[in-house]
């Protein structure tokens, strides 16, 4: 279905998803605003929450299925699969932690119903911003994206934790957004424009590989991205701000916003500075300081929270792996591992909730011990999320890390490989600790873990996950193609020439 | 290719009903362990269903014989690079005589097992493996490709493992079933190796791809043909327990009796002889490794027959006879008859069954009654036997016609599927005299043959009874649901030599015709051996005549009124106590490798290298210095968010620094 994006039909259409949720976002808006402060209104507003995700989702699906693309070149919003299949990883991270919500902020008295509003307009940034085909609608939905979630971390008010994490993600997240905002002006001053397409067309027109305000450009805005995406150096705002937020929302940040960050990186690395050398090496670099950082300040983590948080750098590293590849490859890969990451990452932190009270910050990997006698199926799944995330064959992390070690390899950086498998060696040293607490330790007292329990939606949730990354572990064929299509709809070799 | 007939399009579900029997009754295992009437309906039902499935299967392969195997591909398995492998079954002639066999005898040893394990605590346990096994030797016999073969090779292995240490409270059982694992692992690497080598030299594992190309590409007699053969073969020889990887199948013995009667008799240790007739092409094209073949397969079957004289278990005699019976199969596939070594698998699997299901019978028996009267006696030996066929008379006459099989008293199955491997191993030896020994040597293994059943059943069965007084009275015949599979057994150990009568009588090698399309291109290597008619009946005529001679001998020098009950016999000497003790071959091995390496394995490579080096220096190390640098990175983590600008703007410092400088 070929949309002329420059008619107000053609973009309202190319916009359906995005329409949709805006005006979800609206109404819950003012359900919420008129009946205030209702713990039965705010049930309501979650279930809303949970159509207006899946409707959204439907939207894209049917564009996808639509097979819709752009006439000429596209102005302000791109059309591929890779979109699409972002805007469902977005989703379904959304769809997951209102799912995982629902019950935890009745259990913890949050009574915001804005609450869920927030993390529709977090999705709807995240989906202009990894469908953007301009930079400044990218720093637009960046800003949308970011703003919603410094509200989220501090959304629980009793909490000082909380108040400190919205505060230091605020000071930080405005600093690194300068930067962002930088890179685009001095892009824009090498280029003359910010359109992702045209921005490929002139680089290699007028040969600005070398040209030092291009390159300062790119390189502010890998600050950027590295900033939302948690890579080292630019990481020290993760720990303190995963750990003091409400545990659904840290498990948004870590899954869905740091997803939406890859994918806008990835666009614009793989597409408007595609075949320029000068980001593979900074690239590189970032991937290698971030896993080894991540993983080995991992190590020495007690506290379940801040290990999840330094796991989630770590993680980060590996999806650098993936896009410094520089292929469509590396964009599958990407693709896969982010809905895996997403379901392994919320899967952990929903036990993290269930396992603790008050913010989940003074749970220990000791206070795990014995789980599997009382909660034999919290244990089991927790168990499928740790080995997962470890990467252990016969789980979908294992078929996404190997995805990304092929990715590597294809791209000849078997250094990089070599390391992202020391790395996951590494990791070992936390992932199973906490599956040894719950299996071959003695439960602490009879009365302990009475109180672990994962209730309502959220158990349908976590059920779903587990099943879903042993599914993908042992027949990752259907993702895996799903993946490939998406990312090689990257791809714009033929599009530069229409630019010029 | 001619078309798959729509019945065989079923095949997927003679596979798919044990499977699910196996998930059921594990299921059942853990929630309902004494629903032992479902457990049985699920455990016997699976296989009989599998069983009516495979006649239909068969039929139609029956109806319209395929020129070439029939693939049936399931979904792609492993697509790596110019590695194209799928799952695939294939349905031929000779897979339809493996399923029968397979299905037929494995469904009459589940509905036995109802009566043998009724009241063991394992039950559902029991049938779970059991089914799970019957999953596992049909996927090892339909498989169209190596690997695919390979996965229920190593499955069969597997439940192998799991059911002879079954009651693994007992160390000795739990032994056993380690020592069978680890002989079978040394087979298997065998058989890696030869998948790799036929991977790397044909570029396929698919049966038909292999079997196909291997002419053009393989030279007769070639070293990477017998390379690959002998590799093949040392599978072979830990799976079918032949010299000199034979010593886990007695001992295997420890496990339940049905399971020895359908995995270390009828179907598992087969596996290797069917590999064999699989792979003919390959092994006609390697005559050295056919000449290994059949030598170990001669060997083995004298060999293990002596041992088979001097043992006094019941179950070890028995399974002794089936390791030299297994070697007359491999010497019939070693010297390119084919045909005859799969007829020899069919029929034994029927006489070989019914021995292990009446001995089952008859140990059960000994074993109440000594339970009953609180005396810890074995139920094994047959010195505590005796004059047992007027206290079970159904079991003594239907392990005679066992026995008589075994032996090869014409007209029964064993007789002619046996004179049949021996007259085909002495047709060839006008090509090379070697032929006339391994003759020799069956010929003098098929006397003691003779020798050792007539005396394991008249020491069992006949003189007076050794069980003792009081038992006396607690001994009685087994249950219909045991001795009803024993009636099925025997008809077929009557019966089941009709499908390949010699050339001379009429209706004659039907197997071997039906199994042409499968055996041809093996065929087309071998230099054909026609025996004359006169020639054929002396060969018939003096095999009836070893048996008899075997048997009369037997029972003039035994003497079973003067045996003594195992507590007071005397110690054996000289010769019989080498023969007790098998030839020493245990301890042999255990003095020269098990405990060499035992050393080897304690001191270095454990306290050495593993403890101190490995866990000591580099992982505890290792890990030890992680632990420290992460220690110092979480130190920097402060929490001011003035530290975090500071390291964000050092890290764009270094950044730009880096971009701007290239």
């Amino acid at each position: 279905m070929p949309l002329d994006l420059t008619t107000p039909g053609g973009i309202t259409l190319a916009l359906t998803p995005e329409l949709v949720l805006t005006v979800w976002v609206l109404v819950l808006m003012l359900v919420a605003a008129w009946r205030h402060r209702d713990a039965g209104v705010q049930r309501e507003v979650g279930l809303l929450t949970v159509i207006g995700l899946v409707s959204t989702g439907l939207a894209v699906a049917w564009l996808w299925a639509q097979g819709a693309t752009p006439v000429g070149l596209p102005a302000m919003m791109a059309l591929d699969g890779f979109r699409f299949a972002t805007s469902l990883v977005f989703l379904l991270g959304a769809l997951l932690t209102v799912m995982l919500s629902l019950g935890y902020v009745d259990r913890e008295r949050i009574q915001a119903p804005e609450y869920y509003v927030l993390i529709l307009l977090g999705t709807l940034g995240m989906m202009f911003m990894a469908g953007a085909a301009d930079l400044v609608v990218m720093f637009l939905g960046l800003e949308l994206m970011s703003v919603a979630v410094y509200v989220l971390a501090g959304v629980n008010r009793r909490s000082v934790f909380a108040a400190e994490a919205a505060l230091k993600y605020f000071l930080l997240g405005a600093f690194a957004s300068g930067f962002f905002l930088y890179g685009i002006a001095l892009v824009y001053g090498a280029t003359g424009t910010t359109n992702l397409w045209l921005i490929h067309g002139r680089v290699l027109e007028l040969g600005l590989g070398s040209n030092v305000m291009m390159i300062a450009g790119i390189g502010l805005l890998l600050i950027g991205f590295g900033f939302k995406v948690a890579a080292v150096p630019f990481h020290m705002w993760t720990p303190d701000v995963y750990d003091g937020s409400p545990t659904p929302v840290t498990a948004f940040m870590a899954a869905a916003v740091k997803a939406a960050g890859f994918a806008a990186l990835v666009r614009v690395l793989h597409q408007a500075f595609d075949g320029l050398p000068i980001w593979h090496g900074a690239v590189w670099w970032l991937a290698v300081i971030t896993m080894v950082v991540g993983n080995v300040i991992a190590l020495a983590q007690r506290p379940l929270k801040r290990m999840l948080a330094y796991s989630s750098i770590a993680h980060a590293g590996y999806l650098l792996v993936a896009v410094a590849s520089g292929s469509a490859i590396g964009s599958a890969a990407f693709l896969f591992y982010a809905v895996v990451y997403t379901l392994m990452t919320i899967g952990a932190f929903a036990v993290l909730a269930a396992a603790g009270t008050g913010g989940e910050q003074g749970v220990l990997i000791d206070d795990l011990n014995g789980l599997a006698t009382r909660r034999p199926w919290i244990a089991a799944a927790m168990t499928v999320f740790m080995l997962s995330l470890l990467g252990f064959p016969g789980t979908a992390g294992f078929i996404g890390k190997w995805y990304i070690l092929s990715a590597a390899v294809d791209a000849d950086q078997r250094l990089l490989a070599v390391i992202l498998v020391g790395a996951s060696v590494v990791s070992a040293g936390f992932y199973l600790p906490p599956i040894m607490a719950m299996y071959m330790r003695p439960a602490p007292s009879a009365e302990a873990h009475q109180a672990t329990r994962i209730v309502g939606a959220a158990r349908w949730a976590v059920g779903v996950m587990a099943v879903a990354l042993l599914l993908f572990g042992f027949w990752p064929n259907r993702a895996l193609d799903a993946a490939r299509r998406g990312g090689e709809s990257l791809r714009p070799a033929t599009l530069y020439t229409l630019g010029r | 290719m001619n078309q798959i007939p729509s019945a065989v399009a079923w095949t997927w579900l003679i596979v798919a009903l044990p499977l699910a029997g196996f998930v059921v009754n594990g299921a059942f295992s853990f929630f309902a362990p004494n629903a032992k009437r479902a457990i049985s309906a699920v455990g016997v039902g699976v296989l009989v269903a599998a069983f009516a499935v495979a006649v239909v299967v068969v039929r139609a392969v029956g109806a319209a014989p395929p020129e070439e195997p029939w693939i049936l591909t399931y979904w792609s398995w492993m697509p790596a690079g110019s590695l194209q492998l799928d799952f695939a079954l294939q349905v031929d002639q000779l897979s339809a005589v493996m399923l029968m066999v397979v299905t037929g005898v494995s469904a009459m040893i589940h509905i036995y097992s109802v009566g043998y394990m009724g009241e063991d605590p394992g039950y559902a346990r029991y049938f779970a493996y059991l089914n799970l096994f019957v999953f596992f030797m049909l996927v090892l016999v339909l498989g169209a490709n190596f690997p695919v073969m390979f996965v229920g090779w190593e499955g069969v292995g597997l439940c192998s493992y799991l059911l002879i240490g079954f009651w693994y409270e007992d160390k000795v059982n739990a032994d056993a079933g380690k020592k069978a694992f680890i002989m079978n692992r040394i087979g298997d690497f065998g058989f890696l190796v030869a998948m790799f080598l036929i991977f790397q030299t044909t570029g396929s594992l698919d049966f038909r791809e292999v079997f196909a190309a291997a002419p053009a590409i393989f030279e007769v007699g070639g070293a990477t043909i017998t390379l690959i053969t002998l590799a093949l073969f040392l599978g072979c020889t830990g799976k079918s327990a032949q010299i000199p990887l034979y010593t886990w199948l007695p001992d295997a013995m420890a496990g339940p009796t049905p399971v020895s009667a359908l995995i270390h008799a009828a179907t598992m240790v087969t596996a290797g002889v069917y590999l064999v007739a699989r792979a003919n092409v390959l092994f006609a094209m390697a005559p050295i490794s056919s000449a290994v073949v059949a030598g170990v397969g001669a060997l083995t079957a004298l060999y293990a027959a002596t041992i088979a004289l001097k043992q006094w278990d019941i179950k070890k005699i028995i399974a002794y006879s089936t390791v030299s019976q297994l070697g007359y199969m491999f010497l019939g596939v070693g010297v390119g008859a084919y045909a005859s070594g799969i007829f020899h698998l069919a029929t034994h699997a029927f006489f070989k069954a019914l021995m292990f299901l009446a001995a089952g019978s008859v140990i059960q028996t000994l074993h109440h009654a000594y339970h009953a009267t609180g005396r810890h006696e074995d139920a094994q030996d047959l010195r505590n036997m005796g004059g047992l066929q007027r206290y079970l008379p159904w079991t003594a006459a239907l392990m005679w016609v066992g026995g008589l099989a075994n032996i090869g008293v014409p007209p029964l199955a064993g007789f002619f599927s046996k004179d049949d491997i021996l007259a085909r191993t002495f047709a060839r030896g006008h090509e090379a005299p070697l032929f006339y020994l391994f003759w020799a040597l069956g010929a003098v293994g098929a006397l003691l043959t003779a020798f050792y059943m007539t005396r394991l059943m008249a020491y069992a069965f006949h003189g007076p009874n050794r069980t003792g007084e009081r038992e006396r009275e607690h001994l009685h015949e087994a249950p219909w649901v045991m001795t009803g599979p024993l009636v099925v057994l025997a008809l077929g150990a009557v019966a089941a030599g009709a499908i390949n009568l010699p050339a001379v009588l009429p209706g004659h090698e039907w197997l071997a015709r039906w199994l042409e399309p499968v055996t041809f291109m093996g065929g087309l290597y071998l230099v054909e051996g026609q025996l004359g008619a006169a020639t054929e009946w002396t060969l018939l005529a003096l095999a009836a005549g070893i048996a008899a001679i075997g048997m009369i001998g037997a029972w003039q020098l035994l003497k079973p009124a003067v045996l003594k009950p195992a507590r007071e016999a005397p110690a054996e000497t000289g010769i019989q106590r080498v023969l007790l003790r098998k030839y020493y071959v245990d301890e042999i091995y255990d003095t020269l490798l098990v405990r060499p390496l035992a050393w080897l394995s304690d001191r270095v490579l454990w306290k050495t290298i593993d403890a101190f080096i490995i866990d000591g220096v580099a992982v505890n190390g290792v890990a030890r210095v992680a632990r420290l640098v992460g220690w110092v990175g979480s130190r920097l983590q402060t929490g001011q968010v003035g530290t975090y600008v500071v390291i964000f703007v050092l890290g764009t410092i270094v950044l730009l620094r880096a971009l701007l400088r290239s």
